[in-house]
């Protein structure tokens, strides 16, 4: 029994974890049908950010390194759409070459500047304890981390559903022409929308830290995660991103336990599946 | 013009053995295999519009079945060279029913499924693959009794393979399958109601691409004598396409140029460079910048600016 | 085809013709330096050790003013990426491009296995770091030696120091599910069931995963788990352990590598009493590692582990083989026999080498505590003199037993 519960929340956890990491992504590919491969790199600098800057400043809590790295990495990454992405409108090979291109740059950097060693993200103070539950204890943070990424996904749906802004996004996804027609600056949009998905992908490194750890190949590790949960999910579809990312979440830790000798596939199988049957995701619309 | 140049190109392919030094002779026969590795990609990436992050699989799978056939169950390098490559073209026909009911970015990502789930399984069945170990102890055949050891004997063989292959694929580009497979990539529909099967099209390049992956997986095993399960991963296949995207997607000798550059910064420009993986990521970005198409449409376009032709 | 690709190309391929028609021009000198190389993974997942043994070994060449045996010394540094194509590539460039006369490295096992062949050809004596058991086990190269340790051959005596002094009985083992992982699981589980234990679980996690939560929670409840990690996923998993609750219901026991220094310096209190084994500890009051440990801390403000210790030990272990040859790196079968023969005074104690080329020297057994200035620290809590390969396992029977995997020897304890 007591089994099943860890390993539950075990799968909640992993699952926001994964959201918060691929909602970014799912709303830059979404809008500027993009498919931006530095995300792990964004992710990568965002947790490297906590582990330094919570290493050297007492007085800098989680939340606000949080919130500081998403804005630093929205800037990055508003300066590299402007700059290069902007150029690269109708060549989808030279995307793939430029994002992955940055996420060199951006990894070798960072093994530049702070070594190859793993760097801890401490746990915040307050949520050091754990909780117990049903006689066994399991971190605290974890848990927080499913309501933050519940919290995101709300905020994240009120921000597409009830502001302009959110309007004039789901006017770009549906159909770009049209919205350029009807005046929507589709140009400044994107970079508002770059920015807006490298920064929730930078405060989702910081908060990710204390579980993952800053690590050298953290991008790599993290990105194959992202592409995975959204083409599950569905692409322009951030409710696909959600439940896209609790089902590898409970796929994944359930399946390594229970079929260990599966370990390699099992992250790949729901997609693979879905992709066999439904080609445009669970939730993606058929013109993605 | 035309002939300085093929000159020069011929000397620049018959001279190394005679030059340089062994190193040098080496660093040409990886720059070729790489060379018809990446030309294999370019068939899927530039001429039929099908971006595939799994190509690896193929070469390493066919590295992997030579491999395992003559150090462990003793055949014969030809009968071993059949039959991994038979086995590798039935693997890619099989794959490319599974990838190909997705486009774009669904196709990248089952290219990437079925390679990530190909090298877990050589981690993971070590008591076939050797697992983390590899596959040592491996030999270089003796094609017509003359051995391959050496780096220059190596080096012609390989260059005659890659001659071979650039012809080949050169034929089947410009052939009128080729064109089928051009027209298919920029108007599917339009095709289609022609007549055409887009499916099959891009199906038979597929598996024709997987064919000259094997190929350069046999060259990639003979050259290192050695086998592991990183030949089969997600870098192995990024690295290979950003080198097709670098050189030039759609032309014929971009790649090979663009996996000239990848081997040389990796290879031997990190030997001077310790931050070659930076280099890399700048040289990328430089040439998008500046050589969008890639860096042999670039040169063109640069040389043909500078000579005051129009293209 | 168009005329311009032509011509770039042949633009390049006349400028590469002819310098590399310049190279062989160069002559042989008199009396030349003597050029080492070392093939290190300076970037990549590895880039932790490999950066450690770079600066060990810089450091000890520069402490003698990059002279050995009177003669002078070249370093050629080689970044294989942690990639076995490229680190023979690399194994290449050195012999043949470089010239070197030894060769010290590479880390990864599989780095080892890809070269081993070419330096066998080549006859380059190497001083390798690599844990490969099979190395100097079943597929010895006489022109291979380790001076470091087998993935089983530190794990033995922690095993022992299990059963007899911590009188443990059940026992999980957790381990990256690669080769290095395996044996040395493997190879504490023979020495630990030997004794008496039993190996309850054996958890092997893949190379790339996102969250160690899953696995901490696989955990069956035993004496200790044991730790068979390396580098970064070690580190991972030990801080999801801690954060779960279970360092409070079992020790922590690990191998060489799973607290070594460079992991330590970025933990907390949390680390404080795992016990660990290895061939080496910064702590050890032997008088070179006194001068050496800080030096090391001074320079990089850090404590050195494994990889700083391997190379400063190989590079030792050289020393004292050219003293023999005095000085002459041009006759390989005498240097690589100085250099098996070699019986050295080094930071990790004394070393010599069986007929295998493994070495044969002590291990230690440490304690995590914490010093006055605030440092945590491995400290040397037993010495376990001259182990080798074989521990106490006869050796003919040894190498008649396949090689140490995932399945081998079999572990018959284990709880469903």
């Amino acid at each position: 029994m007591q089994f099943w519960i860890i390993q539950g929340l075990n799968s909640l956890s992993l699952g926001a974890l994964l959201f918060l990491l691929s909602s970014g992504f799912s709303l830059i590919f979404g809008l500027m049908r993009l498919a931006n491969l530095t995300h792990g790199a964004f992710f990568m600098l965002g947790t490297y950010f906590a582990a330094i800057a919570l290493r050297s400043f007492d007085w800098l809590n989680i939340w606000f390194a949080a919130l500081g790295a998403g804005v630093a990495v929205a800037v990055l990454g508003g300066m590299f759409e402007r700059l290069v992405l902007t150029r690269l409108k109708a060549n989808p090979l030279g995307q793939v070459l430029v994002t992955l291109g940055m996420s060199f740059i951006i990894s070798d950097a960072c093994l530049m500047l702070w070594g190859g060693d793993s760097i801890p993200v401490p746990t915040p103070q307050n949520l050091q304890a754990p909780t117990r539950l049903f006689g066994f204890i399991f971190p605290t943070y974890r848990l927080v981390l499913v309501a933050l990424a519940t919290g995101a996904a709300v905020v994240l749906h009120v921000l597409l559903e009830r502001t302009r802004l959110g309007a004039m996004i789901r006017a770009g996804v549906d159909d770009r022409q049209m919205a350029r027609a009807i005046g929507i600056p589709v140009s400044n949009l994107f970079t508002t929308v770059f920015c807006l998905g490298a920064g929730i992908a930078g405060a989702a490194g910081v908060l990710g830290g204390p579980i993952l750890s800053a690590y050298p190949g953290l991008d790599a590790d993290m990105l194959p995660l992202a592409l995975i949960v959204v083409i599950l999910g569905g692409i322009g579809s951030l409710l696909g991103a959600f439940v896209g990312s609790f089902i590898i979440g409970f796929t994944y830790t359930f399946g390594t336990a229970l079929f260990p000798e599966l370990a390699y596939i099992i992250l790949f199988l729901p997609m693979i599946l879905v992709l066999a049957f439904r080609p445009q995701g669970l939730f993606g619309r058929v013109n993605a | 013009m035309k002939w300085i140049g093929a000159a020069l190109i011929a000397s620049a392919l018959l001279l190394p053995p005679f030059f340089a030094g062994d190193f040098y002779v080496n660093l040409a026969s990886q720059i070729l295999i790489a060379g018809i590795f990446s030309l294999s990609l370019n068939l899927l990436v530039g001429f039929g519009g099908m971006t595939s992050l799994g190509h690896a699989s193929y070469l390493g799978v066919a590295a992997y079945i030579s491999a395992l056939l003559t150090a462990r169950y003793g055949f014969g390098h030809g009968a071993a060279a059949f039959i991994s490559v038979t086995g590798t073209v039935a693997m890619a026909a099989f794959f490319g029913v599974i990838a190909l009911r997705a486009s774009g970015l669904g196709f990248l990502m089952i290219t990437l499924a079925l390679s990530q789930v190909l090298w877990g399984l050589a981690y993971r069945m070590s008591n076939v693959t050797n697992g983390d170990n590899g596959v040592t102890g491996l030999t270089r055949p003796s094609p017509f009794g003359i051995s391959l050891d050496r780096p220059a004997a190596f080096y012609w063989f390989t260059l005659i393979v890659a001659i071979v292959a650039f012809l080949m694929m050169a034929i089947f580009v410009s052939s009128a399958f080729g064109s089928s497979l051009k027209g298919v990539r920029d108007q599917p529909r339009r095709m289609a109601a022609l007549g055409f099967n887009p499916w099959l099209v891009r199906w038979i390049t597929f598996v024709y691409a997987g064919f000259w992956a094997a190929i350069s997986g046999l060259l990639y095993v003979y050259y290192h004598k050695y086998i592991h399960p990183t030949s089969l991963s997600t870098t192995s296949s990024a690295e290979a396409l950003l080198g097709v995207i670098a050189g030039g997607a759609g032309t014929l000798g971009g790649p090979a140029v663009g996996a000239a550059l990848v081997l040389l910064l990796k290879n031997y420009v990190s030997a001077y460079i310790e931050r070659w993986n930076m280099l890399l990521g700048l040289v990328f970005l430089f040439i998008v910048l500046f050589m969008p198409a890639g860096i042999v449409p670039g040169f063109s376009k640069l040389i043909a600016a500078v000579r005051g032709e129009r293209r | 085809m168009t005329v311009s690709r032509r011509q770039f190309v042949s633009g390049v391929a006349g400028a590469g013709v002819a310098s590399l028609a310049a190279q062989n021009f160069v002559l042989a000198q008199g009396s030349e330096p003597i050029r080492i190389g070392l093939l290190a993974a300076k970037t990549g997942p590895l880039a932790s050790g490999g950066i450690d043994m770079d600066l060990a070994l810089t450091m000890f060449l520069k402490e003698r003013n990059n002279t050995l045996a009177g003669r002078k010394v070249e370093l050629i540094i080689a970044d294989t990426a942690g990639v076995p194509a490229t680190a023979r590539t690399k194994a290449q460039e050195l012999v043949e491009k470089d010239k070197v006369h030894c060769l010290i490295g590479p880390l990864a096992a599989f780095e080892a296995l890809a070269i081993a062949d070419y330096i066998t050809e080549k006859e380059v004596p190497t001083l390798g770091v690599a844990a490969a058991e099979d190395m100097t086990q079943r597929h010895p190269s006489p022109w291979f030696v380790r001076a470091t340790s087998t993935s089983a051959q530190s794990a033995y005596p922690l095993a022992d120091y299990a059963t007899k002094e911590l009188k443990y009985k059940k026992i999980v083992t957790i381990a990256d599910d690669f080769a290095y992982g395996h044996e040395m699981c493997a190879g504490f589980q023979r020495a630990f069931e030997d004794g008496g234990g039993k190996i309850i679980q054996k958890i092997f996690t893949p190379l790339a995963t996102p969250d160690y939560g899953g696995y901490v929670a696989q955990v069956k409840p035993a004496d200790a788990i044991f730790l068979g990690t390396a580098g970064s996923n070690g580190f991972r998993f030990l801080r999801q352990f801690i954060e779960y609750g279970l360092k409070d219901k079992m020790a922590v026991i690990g191998g060489m590598t799973a607290l070594d220094e460079s992991v330590l310096r970025n933990m907390g209190d949390e680390a404080l009493g795992i016990l660990t084994t290895s061939w080496y500890s910064a702590e050890l009051d032997n008088p070179l590692n006194k001068a050496f440990a800080p030096a090391f801390r001074k320079q990089t403000k850090y404590d050195p582990g494994f990889y700083a210790a391997s190379t400063y030990v190989s590079a030792a272990v050289l020393e004292a083989a050219l003293k023999a040859t005095k000085g002459n790196v041009e006759d390989k079968k005498a240097l690589v026999a100085a250099i098996r023969a070699s019986d050295a005074d080094t930071v990790r104690g004394h070393v010599k080498f069986d007929e295998l080329g493994n070495v044969v020297g002590n291990v230690y057994i440490r304690k995590v505590t914490k010093k006055t200035d605030g440092r945590l620290v491995n400290s040397v809590i037993k010495t376990y003199p001259d182990v080798s390969q074989f521990w106490t396992y006869d050796k003919t029977a040894f190498l008649k037993n396949p090689v140490y995997s995932r399945d081998y020897p079999p572990a018959k304890n284990l709880e469903p």
